[in-house]
């Protein structure tokens, strides 16, 4: 059995990996709109390319958590995934316009946005619920009951990224400062696993 | 009237207008991409909605007299033609049944008329059902307006006239009512180009949108009937001896689809009164169907 402290740490990653993926895919949304306007194609690549990221980050998250898993790596996965959403806010504008003047076809340019701009961070986003089961299991015949609480946690986070962002934080803030605010926690929450004093398995 | 009795009869209104059913006889319906579609008719005018209540009529056409403008805000965009007579490039965003398009293909034949509409049913529906025919001067464009906007910027190509039509009864493409997209719009525009836009009347959303109107392109018109129109001017409004003048001109035109001098001149009002620390509405700052419900 592991220490409480521990294990809620983990789910408090978890959870709020979830969360920070949706909030990401909503505000996408927002971001390729100027450019690729708001038709049901740019949702279609939008969500295409969330999906395919998640994908891989399952797989590479799984396979990550084989070798020494800790705490640690964990929220160095959290840092990464708040760094690698960096260039959104920095290089959005220039990046989509570069791809607005090669692409003419919006299904095909939007694609190719939400692909640069949201694959990476969304990918590395994704290897936090597979590293995270890792950390939660002790014994094999309890593994099911802890990938089942992570998923739940990382998917009510999800939906609590959802909706807060859509229903309150876009009528408060802009879309960058949502952004920076959620890279923040990120980070924060990151460092705290980083610096949270781990036991070896 | 305290909040809650307040919420407890907005939703009484509601429910009251939609339970109005749409009466008339159903003449097509179509499930598109973004919306239903219903297409009726009654008491000679045959109506696009969206959906099947009253509230939500899109489009109205006349069946006896096929000129005439059913919609008191597509009669007062009309009075663009106010502040030039004879706009030789004109772009409509928002294609609808096609009412505007066609009341310009006939009053203005040489104009060069760019229509967009994002989605291909409603012009697939104005063809069958609203005798939406584009005239040899005229193409449309299925596809996002902010896209067709950007595109024609890239180009290089200029308009006398911009009409913003792509609201429907409760939703806002929030990406065409921001600052950027209305700098966008501006850039479109010729010396002396004109904007118009049709816009709700009586939200908290009417301050912001003025305040975004106003920080591109200054003092603009607000032409109150049941919708808002806006009409603004790139390098400022007109004297009233000109809307006089030019009013003149066009009267026989506007006469013709229902309207005339005077029922719009006198709603030529320059818009004021929003709060000075009004929000703009951009890229990054775009709640317009949230402040809208509000």
């Amino acid at each position: 059995m592991q220490p409480i402290a521990r294990q809620a740490v983990v789910f408090a990653l978890a959870g709020w990996s979830g969360f920070f993926v949706m909030a990401v895919e909503l505000l996408s949304g927002r971001i390729l709109a100027p450019n690729f306007g708001n038709s049901i194609y740019v949702w279609g690549g939008v969500i295409t390319v969330f999906m395919l990221a998640l994908s891989v980050g399952y797989l590479l998250g799984g396979h990550y958590s084989v070798h020494s898993p800790s705490l640690r790596r964990l929220g160095a996965i959290l840092i990464a995934a708040s760094v690698a959403t960096l260039p959104v806010v920095a290089l959005g504008d220039p990046v989509l316009n570069w791809i607005f003047d090669r692409i003419n076809d919006p299904r095909y340019g939007s694609l190719m946005a939400a692909s640069t701009l949201f694959f990476v961070p969304t990918a590395i986003s994704g290897a936090v619920s597979p590293y995270a089961i890792r950390l939660l299991v002790t014994r094999l015949q309890a593994s099911g009951r802890s990938a089942g609480i992570v998923y739940f946690v990382s998917t009510f986070g999800s939906a609590a990224g959802t909706i807060l962002t859509s229903f309150y934080l876009v009528a408060l803030f802009e879309v960058d400062q949502i952004l920076m605010g959620i890279m923040a926690i990120s980070a924060g929450l990151g460092l705290l696993a980083i610096l949270f004093k781990d036991v070896k398995q | 009237m305290s909040r809650g009795r307040k919420f407890a009869l907005a939703i009484a209104a509601v429910l009251a207008l939609a339970a109005l059913p749409a009466a008339g006889r159903i003449v097509h319906t179509e499930r598109s991409l973004y919306r239903n579609i219903v297409v009726d008719e009654e008491d000679n005018q045959r109506c696009m909605r969206f959906g099947r209540y009253a509230l939500a009529r899109q489009t109205c056409i006349s069946l006896t007299d096929e000129r005439y403008l059913v919609f008191n805000y597509m009669r007062t965009m009309m009075g663009a033609l106010y502040l030039n007579p004879s706009p030789e490039r004109i772009l409509i965003i928002g294609l609808g049944g096609g009412a505007i398009t066609g009341a310009l293909q006939r009053m203005l034949p040489n104009a060069k008329i760019d229509a967009v509409e994002i989605d291909p049913a409603i012009v697939r529906v104005a063809r069958a059902y609203f005798g939406f025919v584009p005239g040899r001067q005229t193409d449309v464009y299925e596809e996002d307006g902010r896209v067709f906007v950007k595109r024609m910027l890239k180009q290089g190509a200029k308009y006398d006239l911009v009409i913003l039509d792509a609201f429907d009864h409760q939703y806002i493409p929030e990406h065409l009512l921001t600052r950027e997209f209305l700098l966008e719009v501006r850039g479109l525009l010729a010396e002396r180009g004109i904007v118009t836009a049709n816009t709700y009347s009586s939200t908290r959303l009417s301050d912001h949108e003025s305040a975004t109107y106003y920080s591109v392109f200054g003092d603009f018109y607000a032409l109150k009937t049941n919708n808002r129109v806006i009409l603004a001017v790139v390098g400022g409004l007109p004297g009233a001896e000109e809307l006089r003048r030019n009013a003149e001109i066009v009267e026989p035109k506007l006469q013709a689809v229902g309207t005339g001098k005077d029922w719009l001149l006198p709603l030529f009002i320059v818009e004021s009164g929003w709060p000075a620390n009004t929000r703009i509405l951009t890229d990054q700052y775009s709640p317009s169907n949230l402040l809208n419900g509000m």
